[in-house]
């Protein structure tokens, strides 16, 4: 099977998925690049590259570039949505939901069920999401855990290439609104995925590593380093169940519960701070519905109460490490 | 206009410091010695210069992503700047926000920022406290060609003509917004037009010629300081290298750059100027330029040198006081 990157999988889903059907287009800053320019229209295709192509393969009208007006792009992306069309819209950073919150929350994640079930909007949008280059506070954060929250929206978080473009066929797929965090440290990752087009169900955890000593859930780019962290522990005899949900809404809560019923131990990682957050939300499922198989303290391994700094070694501090991962997996079989 | 030789030696000096901060900066980005993502000023030094020599320490500046030359004209410390962006402790930021996150309170500057058109609303609201307190402070906020397009620019611009505050807006159109010209994003064939439209006047100003940026600043800002409410300055300049520090730029033209640097340069217009008319002698600028040289030198010695933070300060300056 071919070796492609986390970028190169999400670019090949978005090309065969327009190729396939007309009302799917994708809509933001720089998806074409060097608009009005002396360039050539369509030699960025995104900041991060994801749309490369699709410019010269579907023209103007299907990869459409616009000004830097993130409100304006995602209302521009719910309005075609309820007019049937499928936007796949751009926010590069997912730090700017700040400036267009507003439409995705209390516009495009609430129009079904404010209009009584009576319309669709099947937009997605995508965001890089998460830490690790000295970005700092507003170039760093993962809003997932925010944007979970908020109910009448979709929540996927993929966590190597393969899943990636399955997931990404689904969203498109999907009657609902998507928002789809693309953790930017793994944008460069690779691992087999097929040419050939193939969907990744909503609400169907992965589960990357079995094990029987303690069930360790992660998101987007914790997984790698929970796996980093078993891998070390199974040295030891310690063994685990690791599970990637790859979507925090709907979220796999049957896979869980069943795993923690077996370990009788709960470890959540995430990158982001820990307040209403992903690990407390995990934890506080398994405590409402494993209690009595826990034999040990639920772990969450998160960043701090505090913004995302930006010197490498703050940054480094502030995200969950193999380390800690591993420090908190010892600590619930104590 | 007769400006004081102080003023001009000193416009001078702030300019060719962004010029060799910046350009270091971009040396020592390529060596990997500066983390993070960086936007550069140079070429459009004059912008900055000609608006921030009219303002005091108690005048407020609210920058951008590309923020160093603004906060250098407002007399940001330049060593404590060159610490920032090294992450270290000793930064003007303690190393926590780097080159986006540039700020200096004491001397007005209320921040770069790294969210685009994150500005201009704050600095309505600085403007807004010099009103409610009497006093004749006035606010700048900076905007590129491509924050214009954002809602909370519009918002802020009239906002501050309702509230008559006095507020200054400075759009420095560099011609692109990351990788997009202003010809496709400006849906308008004049954005100086569509600012007015707004309801306050806008003074346009070569952004090469520190003298005409000097002019047109200077009556916007007399404007609102006499509390005839907001102000514009529209400065066209070219940015002399990417987006960011990386970027290959495929949005050039043939010979663009080359033009920029040879033909729109700040620096060779003031001495040409001042060869003109004999107001400041080469002798003099040429030992501005190498004082500046050292001080870039002692700069990168002491950022290289600074004491790193260390994890416990992650936690720190979160509140100042949180109860736990
Ligand atoms: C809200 C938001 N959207 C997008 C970006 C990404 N971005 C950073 S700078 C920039 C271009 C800004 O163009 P302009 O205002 O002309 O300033 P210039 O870079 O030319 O100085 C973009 C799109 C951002 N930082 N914040
Ligand atoms: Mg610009």
């Amino acid at each position: 099977m071919p070796v492609k990157t986390m970028r190169d999988a999400i670019n090949e889903a978005l090309h065969q998925a327009m190729a396939a059907d007309d009302s799917v287009f994708v809509i933001g800053e720089d998806v074409a690049g060097c608009m009005g320019s002396s360039g050539k229209p369509g030699s960025v295709g995104g900041v991060f590259g994801v749309t490369s192509g699709l410019y010269d393969k579907f023209g103007p009208l299907r990869c459409v570039d616009t000004p830097i007006s993130e409100s304006a792009i995602v209302g521009a992306a719910a309005g075609a949505a309820l007019m049937g069309m499928r936007p796949v819209a751009e926010i590069m950073f997912a730090d700017f939901i700040g400036v267009c919150m507003d439409q995705i929350v209390n516009q495009m994640g609430k129009f079904r069920y404010m209009f009584g079930g009576k319309t669709t909007c099947p937009a997605v949008i995508r965001f890089a999401s998460g830490g690790g280059f000295s970005a700092a506070g507003q170039h760093s954060q993962s809003m997932y855990q925010v944007m979970t929250a908020f109910p009448g929206l979709k929540v996927v978080i993929p966590a190597n290439a393969y899943d990636a473009k399955g997931l990404m066929l689904q969203a498109i797929a999907e009657d609902d609104p998507v928002l789809f965090f693309e953790p930017k440290a793994l944008y460069q990752t690779s691992c087999d995925v097929p040419d050939e087009m193939y969907t990744i169900p909503f609400g169907q955890a992965a589960i990357v590593r079995e094990g029987d000593d303690c069930t360790v859930v992660a998101f987007g780019q914790m997984v790698n380093r929970a796996a980093a962290a078993i891998d070390a522990l199974a040295e030891e005899g310690i063994t685990c169940d690791l599970i990637d949900p790859r979507t925090s809404s709907p979220l796999d809560t049957a896979t869980i519960l069943e795993s923690v019923a077996a370990t009788g131990r709960l470890v959540v990682v995430d990158e982001s701070p820990p307040r209403c957050g992903l690990t407390a939300d995990i934890a506080a499922l398994a405590a409402d519905r494993a209690f009595h198989s826990l034999k040990g303290p639920i772990k969450q391994v998160c960043a701090p109460h505090s913004p995302t700094p930006f010197a490498p070694e703050l940054e480094a501090a502030y995200l969950p490490s193999v380390e800690k991962i591993i420090a908190a997996i010892r600590a619930t079989l104590s | 206009m007769s400006i004081p030789k102080e003023t001009l030696l000193r416009a001078y000096r702030q300019m060719k410091t962004i010029r060799e901060f910046e350009e270091r900066a971009h040396a020592e980005i390529m060596n990997g010695q500066i983390p993070g993502f960086t936007h550069l000023y140079t070429g459009q030094e004059a912008n900055a210069v000609g608006v921030c020599e009219h303002l005091t320490d108690a005048d407020a500046i609210v920058s951008t992503h590309r923020g160093h030359g603004h906060c250098i004209a407002k007399g940001a410390d330049v060593v404590g700047m060159m610490k920032e962006l090294w992450g270290s402790a000793e930064g003007l930021c303690k190393g926590k926000g780097g080159s986006m996150h540039v700020a200096d309170f004491d001397r007005g500057i209320l921040g770069a920022n790294g969210i685009v058109a994150g500005g201009p609303p704050i600095s309505v609201g600085a403007a807004l406290a010099a009103k409610i307190r009497g006093n004749t402070q006035v606010a700048v906020s900076f905007s590129g060609d491509g924050s214009v397009n954002q809602g909370t620019c519009f918002e802020a611009m009239n906002m501050a003509v309702v509230l008559q505050v006095p507020a200054i807006f400075v759009i420095e159109n560099n011609y692109y917004s990351e990788h997009t010209n202003i010809r496709y994003a400006v849906g308008c064939d004049d954005l100086k037009a569509r600012t007015e439209a707004f309801g306050f006047p806008v003074f346009v100003a070569d952004g090469a010629d520190f003298f005409a940026v000097y002019e047109a600043a200077g009556k916007a800002i007399a404007h609102a300081r006499a509390g005839k409410g907001p102000a514009g300055v529209f400065a066209e300049q070219g940015r002399y290298h990417g987006h960011f520090v990386g970027d290959p730029q495929y949005y050039r033209g043939e010979g663009e750059l080359e033009d920029l640097r040879e033909n729109h340069d700040c620096l060779k217009n003031f001495r040409a100027r001042m060869a003109q008319t004999g107001e400041v002698s080469d002798a003099e600028l040429d030992a501005i330029d190498g004082e500046v040289m050292s001080l870039i030198e002692r700069a990168v010695t002491e950022a290289r040198a600074a004491p790193r933070p260390s994890a416990d300060q992650v936690e720190q300056d979160v509140y100042i006081n949180y109860g736990t």
